[in-house]
């Protein structure tokens, strides 16, 4: 029931006027970066951080949330009016979305999308207040130890688990965590990788490094592949669902979410899984399964709810372990740290207010969003219209701006545009961003609980492996590190043949590398960092 | 002898084009269609998309006059793309459709067509839709 108070104390402060305009102006943003391919919520929020810095921390948090939530919302229109996934989240509902409205059913595709939405957001954060406090009296009562195991697991997890080659992946983590060196060692005050630059002794702003890869090296990116054939999107109205639709979508809504949430909360989360995942198995249970491939609705209310049921679970372990799994939560993250909030079990007890106006405030809104995109969603789909040079130039404006707004210092233009070529870099030779941004912002503090566990135990390495949750821990990292390599041995010494599953996690992997692709097929340049990720996926994964 | 039509999937750029198939047929010479696109935007309802061009090519080949059609995206002004074509095929006449601006509307997004009848080199046909 202390649960149910907070929430309530959470609403009204959720609910002042003020806070209600900063969440519909939120959910808006939100939407129209969801909608435009290449710009995701990560760079809205990042682009977006140093603008709130002046701002109450509730205000500003209340519409990190809208944004977050309305990406998920817009990217299913891009996806099914356009078939080029406006995130990576919704890669799979473009599958069936876009056939459904190539059949003419694009107002039923968008409507179970919003109302799938709907129904697994507003679930998955009923989940999140359920769990989230359960998470944090655990997490309270672990040590150094099992913080530094629980942080490398979801370092490597990120890292190994999502994308597809792992070789650059720990190129982009081995970037991230020497960028997160940089400056004065807190415990010792030795100065490193500074080069006799004072200016670097503090260390890198992290909102500068944000904005740096996920703005500046985006529209660099961009730049470079200006032209390409445009596209025309599908004309649709507003979005309506039929008795039927409605029976066919409500299970799917229900085991989307089923899937989507715990994936979302599990270090290595991410949307890419569940909505797969989810999309298998309506397949599977459809009672129409010869309407798959040729725009079930099934195949989008399931996939749907999955991300968005994620993007609530993604919150669980930002919030009560100040654990990013994904790249919107790792730029949620740093403006915690932007406001001098320290992120980690104790957010709960520290900020009571702010943590649950947030919670509070992605109840609000989801129901906003759905309010919103059930009429407009013909409307945001004309966004697809602005000329991208005008959008980039704008984009790349607010990050300069904002880079040197955080300290007045011209010395950050210097770095944003270092690390900017270096997010173009990473975009050009297909290194994923996420680990970088991640290895970012965990690898410091991740030192700092090793420094701590050492300390503890007076400098002996076994001081490491001194609590129980800590081994597990580590036999999870192990795991997540062989199994593949594994599986590969496995399947290299005893060669199956053709279409005899092999285990089904390797199956599983290369069916969803054939689908994605198919979903890609109509955007030949590789626009958006998703993109680049299942081009990548796809080119490995063939046989 | 060419006759160079710029055409867009809308009432103006179907009466260009059909007027543009009467010239080309008069005059027996070679039609050349130009469907530009900056290529800069995610969705240009001005560029005709592959099942569109199918359609087109059908009905070309169904009038008795040589064709070629073009679909730059140059990163270039449309009116750019057909004046440039104009010049590399030498064409007599250009066939283009109107339609109504307003002062304001024309002072921000700037006219194709205007540019075009300024300054092209050859002879220039603005066609109106049918009411």
């Amino acid at each position: 029931m202390e649960t149910f108070d907070l929430l309530m104390q959470g609403f009204s402060t959720a609910a002042t006027p003020l806070n209600l305009l900063y969440a519909v102006i939120g959910v808006l943003l939100g939407t129209a970066v969801g909608v435009l391919p290449g710009i995701g919520p990560a760079m809205a929020i990042a682009l977006l951080l140093p603008v709130t810095y002046g701002l109450e921390p509730t205000s500003a948090f209340i519409m990190f949330a809208g944004i977050y939530y309305g990406g998920m919302y817009g990217g299913s229109t891009t996806s099914i009016l356009l078939n080029t996934p406006g995130e990576s989240a919704t890669v799979i509902t473009a599958i069936e979305g876009h056939k459904m409205a190539k059949a003419g059913r694009a107002a039923q595709a968008l409507a179970t999308a919003a109302i799938g939405s709907f129904v697994a957001g507003t679930i998955g954060t009923a989940l999140l207040v359920a769990f989230t406090p359960m998470v944090v009296d655990f997490a309270v009562s672990l040590g150094a130890p099992s913080y530094l195991a629980i942080m490398v697991l979801a370092l490597l997890a990120v890292t190994a688990v999502l994308g597809s080659s792992k070789l650059r992946g720990f190129a982009s983590l081995g970037l991230g965590l020497a960028i997160g060196l940089v400056g004065a060692d807190h415990t010792t005050g030795q100065q490193r990788l500074v080069f006799g630059q004072p200016l670097l002794v503090d260390g890198l702003d992290i909102v500068v490094v944000a904005v740096a890869i996920f703005a500046v090296g985006e529209a660099l990116w961009i730049a470079a592949h200006l032209r390409r054939r445009p596209m025309q999107t599908i004309p649709v109205g507003r979005p309506w669902m039929g008795k039927q639709d409605w029976k066919r979508s409500w299970k799917p809504w229900l085991r989307g979410t089923a899937y989507g949430y715990p994936f979302g909360a599990l270090p290595a989360g991410g949307a890419e899984v569940p909505t797969f995942l989810s999309y298998v198995t309506e397949k599977k249970l459809s009672k129409h399964p010869e309407e798959f491939g040729h725009g079930a609705i099934e195949g989008v209310a399931g996939p749907e709810a999955a991300n968005n049921a994620s993007a609530a679970g993604t919150l669980t372990p930002m919030l009560a372990l100040g654990l990013p799994t994904n790249a919107t939560a790792a730029v949620m993250l740093t403006a915690f740290i932007q406001y001098g909030i320290q992120p980690g079990p104790l957010l709960f007890d520290n900020e009571p207010d702010l943590v649950w106006a947030l919670i509070a405030s992605l109840f609000i809104g989801n129901t906003l969003l759905l309010l919103i995109n059930l009429p407009l969603a013909p409307l945001w789909a004309k966004l697809l219209q602005i000329p991208r040079p005008y959008l980039y130039a704008g984009i790349l404006f607010f990050a300069t701006l904002g880079a040197y707004a955080v300290n007045l210092q011209a010395f950050d233009l210097v770095i944003l545009l270092v690390l900017g070529a270096l997010g173009f870099m990473m975009r050009r030779y297909g290194l994923p961003v996420l680990p970088l941004i991640i290895g970012v912002i965990l690898g410091p503090r991740a030192e700092e609980q090793l420094r701590k566990a050492l300390q503890l135990s007076g400098g002996d390495p076994a001081g490491l492996f001194s609590e129980p949750i800590a081994v597990w821990t580590y036999i999870l990292v192990a795991l997540v590190l062989l199994l593949p390599l594994a599986i590969s041995a496995f399947k290299r010494l005893r060669p199956q043949p053709q279409g005899v599953p092999a285990g089904a996690e390797p199956r599983g992997e290369a069916a969803s590398a054939e689908i994605r692709q198919e979903a890609t097929v109509a955007s030949s340049p590789r626009e958006t960092i998703a993109e680049e990720y299942q081009y990548q996926h796809d080119r490995k994964e063939k046989p | 002898m060419t006759v160079l039509v710029g055409y867009i999937p809308t009432p103006e750029g179907a009466a260009a084009l059909d007027r543009a198939i009467g010239e080309a047929r008069s005059r027996s010479a070679k039609l050349v269609v130009v469907n530009a696109s900056r290529g800069d935007v995610f969705v240009d309802d001005r560029f005709v998309q592959s099942d569109g061009v199918e359609a087109l090519r059908k009905r070309l080949d169904g009038e008795d006059v040589a064709y070629e059609l073009f679909q730059p995206i140059g990163g270039h002004d449309s009116a750019d793309e057909v004046l440039e074509a104009a010049e590399q095929h030498g064409a007599e006449l250009i066939v283009i459709g109107l339609r109504r601006r307003t002062p304001v509307g024309k002072l921000i997004m700037g006219s194709t067509a205007q540019r075009i009848l300024l300054q092209a080199e050859c002879a220039v046909l603005a066609v109106k839709a049918a009411k």
